[in-house]
């Protein structure tokens, strides 16, 4: 967001993008580093919020936690257009950008959606509940509000190991936190010695379901696949 | 909680599982203090079994003990199975661990019919009851009715419930009759009718007082088995639109019958379940429901099955050349929706982003149109491409349904050079 404000200011607009620690290409004529300043980028926000939609705003949000390369230009460009342009251009998804922002936004929601579906909490011996997630855009924040009411009376933590950062809900409030070491649940299953006395029951109990629901004559394993991809497999206690 | 718990839940999931929904929509509960759980409104799946079919709700039967004994049933009391049945305390504490685990968006109870309906519905009844007033679940419950329960049972239900589903399983009664003696529609009818009055009755009390417990919120539901016996598409899918009409009915179901009593001559003997008649079935019922197509535009007299090999909206392209083709940038949303390859989502994009800029093929493809089929049905700013009303029908059904050659396997048919 400084960097949009930046630009306008110097009014020249950059050609790439660039993290602090990413390498320059060569043959930069000129480059321009943005220090974030808080002042400015809730101005440009501020800006946008007075042009976009609600729902829009929110779609960029998801866009920059895609963490897909090439999606911070995205929302320059797009934040660009929407400034430049008289009307709006939310609807117009005949433009590549408002396009691929909406398909982006699109995958991270359906990535929200996912996580709401597969975790799987394991009750540890202290009556939390614990759950290893690791999804590939950075999206577990999205989803904290679904958790917190629904699973508002039990104590819950939900951890992204890939990120190394979780929630924990105290029963009163949810806080991010960062565990030291990540041995406490190797492959995404809880120890046994932390786990809850009848945890290893209810898991077996719902791996017999689970196997108990298959109709043996329609076996589809290529439509399991699509609903069910590999990579969440890992922490899916009736797939272990 | 003891270990011959798992065997029961095993024997009586799969007593349960071959009830088709799964929903878990239609109802937003909000969590309460001291309560568990809520419910979303849209439906959540938690996991997919290895044929594909999600898993939502904790799908179990109270008893898979059954006095009737019906041909396409795997319980039917003449079948050597193993049988159990779970008390009340076991099925609520069972619904609640593995409902705090996330691994389900609730309880989907169904049964087999013991003594006689009522008392079996009662005792299904006791355990909704438990859970909604004793441990406060807030998750979503579905509900069989059992076919001849009676009214004030069938209202209790519906007080504890988001859904109710009496299942009409053949949609001929004749047929019905053959394989289930101890059945007719009069039985799956009267609870139909009695939810849809509390359902009706409930949304009047409501604007009274907002107060009001409310009735079933998520409507009900019903199943019909495609394949056991003779019916056509036509009637199938006539049935349904008369379901649909009625206020509550929220979703028919289809279920390709799989031959769980083979040796019962009175049903035809099948290799496979007719899992691609199910498909298109569930494809017209899309159709009806979603792309305002009317039933006589998909099945009539001259076709009263439907197309195996192509799928309804095509077939009903395909019948009418006349109707193409239609241009993108002009024609009105529900024609929109009527092009092969166009659905719903892409139908709105098109309508929205047409007021910014006439649309190519090249912008049709990006938003995500099966271009494969859409081409040959439509204009739009420069696409020249054969349509349906430039050649014929016929031509692009073989277009369409022509056998696919893998990349790469066209080149052995390449004519080899002569050199003399």
């Amino acid at each position: 967001m400084t960097a949009l404000y930046d630009a306008y200011n110097r009014k020249t607009f950059p050609d790439k993008l660039l993290a602090f620690d990413e390498q320059e290409p060569l043959f930069v004529t000129e480059s321009h580093s943005v220090i974030t300043d808080n002042l400015n980028s809730a101005r440009v926000w501020k800006g946008l919020e007075q042009k976009l939609h609600a729902n829009t705003l929110n779609m960029l949000t998801c866009v920059w936690l895609s963490e897909l390369p090439g999606s911070d230009e995205l929302i320059f460009r797009y934040a660009r257009k929407t400034f430049d342009s008289k009307h709006s251009i939310e609807m117009n998804f005949a433009d590549a950008d408002v396009l691929q922002m909406k398909k982006i936004a699109q995958k991270v929601n359906h990535e929200r959606h996912r996580l709401i579906e597969l975790v799987r909490f394991q009750k540890a011996a202290d009556d939390v509940f614990f759950a290893p997630v690791s999804p590939d855009h950075n999206c577990l924040a999205l989803t904290i509000n679904h958790f917190k009411d629904r699973f508002r009376d039990q104590k819950w933590i939900i951890y992204d190991t890939k990120r190394n950062y979780g929630y924990y809900y105290d029963l009163k409030n949810v806080t991010e936190m960062t565990l030291d070491s990540t041995n406490l649940f190797p492959e995404g299953k809880l120890d046994e010695k932390l786990m809850a006395e009848d945890e290893k029951l209810f898991q077996d109990l719902w791996r017999g379901y689970f196997k108990a629901m298959t109709i043996k004559e329609r076996i589809n394993p290529k439509l399991h696949r699509q609903h069910l991809p590999q990579r969440y497999w890992k922490y899916l206690t009736e797939k272990q | 909680m003891k270990a011959e718990i798992l065997e029961k839940l095993q024997v009586l999931a799969e007593s349960a599982k071959y009830d088709v929904s799964c929903a878990s929509s239609g109802t937003t509960r909000k969590s309460t203090p001291g309560g568990i759980g809520s419910t979303s409104g849209w439906g959540i799946c938690h996991s997919f079994t290895e044929d594909g079919r999600c898993v939502s709700l904790l799908k179990i039967m109270l008893t898979n003990y059954c006095i009737y004994d019906c041909a396409y049933c795997i319980n039917r009391r003449s079948n050597d199975l193993k049988r159990a049945t779970f008390s009340v305390s076991e099925l609520v504490e069972l619904t609640i661990e593995f409902y705090r685990r996330n691994y389900i968006e609730g309880l989907f109870l169904s049964s087999g019919v013991v003594n006689n309906p009522d008392y079996t519905m009662e005792r299904m009844v006791r355990v909704v009851k438990d859970l909604r007033t004793i441990h406060r679940f807030n998750g979503y419950i579905h509900m069989k009715s059992i076919p001849g329960a009676s009214q004030q049972l069938v209202h209790e239900a519906g007080l504890y419930s988001d859904r109710l589903s009496v299942n009409i399983e053949i949609a001929n009664e004749q047929n019905l009759k053959m394989l289930a003696p101890e059945k007719d529609h009069d039985s799956v009818y009267k609870p139909m009718l009695y939810i849809q009055q509390g359902v009706l009755q409930n949304a009047e009390d409501r604007q009274k007082f907002r107060s009001a417990p409310r009735f079933a919120p998520a409507g009900q539901s019903t199943q019909m088995i495609i394949g056991a016996t003779n019916e056509s598409d036509k009637q199938i899918l006539n049935t349904s639109v008369a379901l649909y009409n009625r206020p509550s009915m929220k979703r028919v179901y289809y279920s390709g019958y799989i031959p769980v009593n083979a040796y019962d001559n009175r049903l035809p003997a099948l290799k496979q379940a007719p899992l691609v008649r199910e498909n298109r079935l569930y494809q017209a019922d899309w159709l009806l429901r979603f792309y305002e197509f009317n039933v006589d535009e998909i099945v009539d007299d001259r076709y009263p099955d439907l197309d195996l090999e192509i799928d309804p909206k095509l077939a009903w392209a395909l019948r009418h050349p006349e109707q193409f083709p239609i241009d993108i940038n002009k024609a009105d949303y529900n024609m929109i929706l009527r092009i092969p390859g166009i659905g719903v989502k892409s139908a709105k994009l098109i309508v929205a982003s047409r007021r910014f800029t006439r649309l190519t093929s090249y912008d049709l493809k990006k938003m995500g149109i099966v271009m494969k089929k859409a081409q040959y049905f439509i204009t739009c700013n420069e696409l020249t491409s054969s349509t349906v009303s430039d050649t014929s029908p016929e031509y692009i059904r073989k277009l369409l349904t022509g056998k696919k050659t893998p990349k790469g396997k066209d080149n052995q048919h390449q004519l080899t050079l002569l050199f003399d």
